[in-house]
Parts: C-alpha cells; sequence; structure tokens
C-alpha cells in the first residue's frame, strides 16, 4: 500500500502513455493519431520531470539561502524537446495537410484501399 | 480547446515540479501554438469522421497489458522526490555545487542548457531549423504577386482591434525580457522565441495573413530562421578561433567567466531568433493554406 503513495508519479504518466497509445492504434483519422502522439510525449515529459523533483528542492536558480535544488538536467532536456516536439507536430501536420490533398481524405483505412486499387 | 486546457495543466504541474523553465516553454507551446495549429489542420481537412468498429477491443485489450507491465515496472523504481534517486546522484550535483563558480549565473538550467550541453542544443536548433524547411517544403506559400490590401473582419471588429493593440506590445515585451533575464531568471531563447511568435501569431489571427505580412513578411523571416542557426555556429568557431573547442565559451574572453558571458548571451539570441521565425513561419504556412482552400470554395 505504501506504493501507491510514493510512486503515483508514475501511475499518472502510464496511464497518460497508455491513453495517447490506444488513440494512436485505434484511430483512423490521422490527427487524431497525432493528438495521441502529443499525449504520449507530454506523458514522457512529465516523467523526466517528475524524476527530477526533490521533495523540499526549489527551482534550480541559485541563491542565498538555499540548499537542495531540484536536478536542472531533466529540465533542460525536456525545454528543448517541447519545442522540438511542435516543430515536429507541426510538419505532421504538414504532411496530414498534403494527404488530404493527394487522396481526399485523412482515413487510413481509405487511404490504404486507394493504394491497393491503384 | 481541450488540448489547450491539457497544455495549460501540465505548465501548472511543472511549476509545482519547480520546472519554471519548462513550464514557461509549455504554457506558450501547449496552450497555445500546438492547439492553434491542430484548429487550422481540422480546418482544412474537414471535420468529419468515419467510425470505424472492431478495430479498438483489440486495441483496448493491447493497451492494457502493456499499461500493466509497465506499472508492474514501476515498483522497482526509486521513489517519488528520492533525493538518493540514480537520477540525483551522477551529473545533477555537480551542475548545481559548480555551475556557480565556473559559469556565473544563477540560473542553471541556462547554463546546463547553453554552455555544457551547448552541442546539444545547437542540434536541437538544427531540428527545428529542418521541422520548418520541411513544414516550408510541405505546404509552400504562394507569392501572391498583386498586394491586395483584404480588409478582414478584424478590422470592423473594435473590440478586437483595441485588445490586440493593448495585448501584442506587452507580450512582444515581455519575450524581449525572457530572452535577456534567462541568465538570471526562467527564460531564455526557446521560451522567448515561442512568446515572441505567439504575439505575431496572434497579430495574424486578428488581421489576416496578408496584413501581418507587410508587418513580417515571409522572406525577412526565412533570412532570421537561417541567420539563427548560423549566429549560434559562429559562436563555436569564434571560440575556436580564440583557440578553445568548439563552443568553449572561456575562451572567448580574458576572463573565462566574462566569456561565459557573452556566448551564452550571443547563443540564446541566436535561438530566440531561430525559434520564433520558424514558428511564425510554419503558422503561415497552415494559414496560408486555409486562405488558399477558403478562396477555392468561394
Amino acid at each position: 500500500m505504501t506504493q501507491l503513495f510514493t510512486h503515483y508519479n508514475y501511475w499518472i504518466v502510464v496511464v497518460l502513455m497508455m491513453a495517447g497509445f490506444f488513440i494512436v492504434i485505434a484511430q483512423g483519422n490521422l490527427v487524431k493519431k497525432l493528438i495521441g502522439l502529443n499525449i504520449f510525449q507530454t506523458s514522457v515529459f512529465i516523467l523526466y520531470i517528475s524524476s527530477g523533483k526533490i521533495t523540499g528542492g526549489t527551482a534550480p536558480i541559485l541563491q542565498e539561502g538555499i540548499t537542495v535544488y531540484s536536478n536542472p538536467l531533466p529540465h533542460v532536456l525536456i525545454l528543448t524537446a517541447i519545442v522540438v516536439g511542435i516543430a515536429t507536430t507541426a510538419l505532421g501536420l504538414a504532411l496530414v495537410i498534403r494527404i488530404k490533398k493527394a487522396y481526399g481524405t485523412i482515413e487510413e483505412s481509405e487511404i490504404q484501399q486507394r493504394d491497393h486499387t491503384c | 480547446m481541450l488540448s489547450g486546457i491539457y497544455g495549460f495543466l501540465s505548465a501548472s504541474f511543472f511549476v509545482l515540479m519547480d520546472a519554471v523553465d519548462v513550464a514557461f516553454t509549455e504554457a506558450a507551446v501547449g496552450s497555445g501554438i500546438s492547439p492553434l495549429l491542430m484548429l487550422l489542420t481540422v480546418a482544412l481537412v474537414g471535420r468529419n469522421e468515419k467510425h470505424e468498429s472492431g478495430k479498438s477491443i483489440p486495441a483496448l485489450v493491447l493497451v492494457t497489458i502493456t499499461g500493466a507491465l509497465l506499472i508492474i515496472g514501476t515498483l522497482s523504481m526509486p521513489e517519488f522526490g528520492s533525493a538518493t534517486a540514480p537520477a540525483q546522484t551522477h551529473v545533477g550535483p555537480h551542475y548545481i555545487e559548480k555551475s556557480g563558480s565556473e559559469i556565473g549565473i544563477p540560473n542553471i538550467v541556462t547554463s546546463v542548457l547553453a554552455s555544457y550541453r551547448g552541442f546539444d542544443t545547437f542540434g536541437e536548433v538544427a531540428v527545428v531549423f529542418t521541422a520548418g524547411i520541411g513544414v516550408l517544403s510541405l505546404l509552400m506559400l504562394k507569392s501572391s504577386t498583386v498586394q491586395k490590401p483584404v480588409v478582414t473582419s478584424a478590422h470592423k471588429h473594435k473590440v478586437l482591434r483595441i485588445v490586440s493593440k493593448i495585448l501584442i506590445p506587452p507580450i512582444l515585451l515581455f519575450a524581449l525580457y525572457v530572452q535577456f533575464h534567462g541568465d538570471y531568471g526562467p527564460g531564455g531563447g526557446f521560451q522567448a522565441g515561442v512568446i515572441f511568435a505567439a504575439a505575431i501569431i496572434l497579430y495574424t489571427m486578428f488581421f489576416g495573413v496578408d496584413i501581418a505580412q507587410q508587418v513580417v513578411s515571409f522572406a525577412v523571416l526565412r533570412v532570421l530562421a537561417a541567420f539563427g542557426v548560423l549566429l549560434y555556429g559562429s559562436v563555436g568557431l569564434v571560440s575556436m578561433l580564440n583557440g578553445g573547442d568548439f563552443l568553449d565559451y572561456s575562451a572567448l574572453a580574458e576572463n573565462p567567466i566574462t566569456g561565459q558571458h557573452i556566448g551564452i548571451i550571443v547563443i540564446e539570441l541566436g535561438v530566440g531568433i531561430t525559434v520564433a521565425a520558424i514558428m511564425v513561419m510554419i503558422f503561415y504556412c497552415f494559414a496560408g493554406q486555409v486562405n488558399d482552400t477558403g478562396e477555392a470554395g468561394q
């Protein structure tokens, strides 16, 4: 039972990650797949940030009279990952728009059907 | 809309986790730019979707099994908030103890980002730049030869026009503050870049792409995006010419600390310029597509 209170951050991550994963594999709509990937991505962010947290620590900005800081390294990694993430999401959405133009649909099953008939 | 709320929620979560720098970025990206791009795409590809049945039950089973396995896996992970976890014992303490004397700026996140992991950040900026080029090549803006002043609806909306005039200058100022105060408080190039871009995107939403392009034209953005990456790289080259390693800022000035200060400010500027330019450029591309299909529809 003590596990429940000391590991809840990982459980939130797992739930979010699986929600994103479910959307990616169960939805045929390409935009929804990208939203699922986004949720998946956020869960990884939360995993990193929560592993950098130290109880009683404060934000990693040096100040007089503070001895415990949270780990700055995950912050750096995730900070850049967010901006790169939005850039790559935009690239994915651009691809979706082009697929819509080329195929007239963004449903995965219809796209595959059209590929086979050609 | 929900996605915006989700982004905002995760931003407030990051503040709780002491990651103020990350929270800044997530607040601007997660609740601002990302849902906007999603909405624009949905506007372009149509909101109708086909319902498929039969796929979701095997998927649900698979997801449940994976989730259960992962949760069993987490039982052996270190406790939340523990100071003795492996993540806290290797390189983290070094940064916290030494960065004050080695780099000389209070914000550890900035010094790790810009100095210790300068190569990494350079790579990230290059990835953002490449993604921007990718979007550009996929959704090339048609260069409208005739500059027709399109009066969009926002011009008639007094409330929107006045609100935008009140809001946008402070956002731009705030972005500059975040950019140059990144050494001392939470902030830096990535955050400032997205906030700056958010202000211009807000302007574009109110007045339309055509008018926004008269303010910040597409050609300028293209040059700026490349200029930021080159600025970053050239700092590395200058430090090499001064006898140091690539991106070793201590070689930039007589005093290593001063060198670090100069190096960090310049590369943060490069990061900020590239990120802002690429974000606005991506938004222009998407919005330009909406306009095209809108005109074709009429």
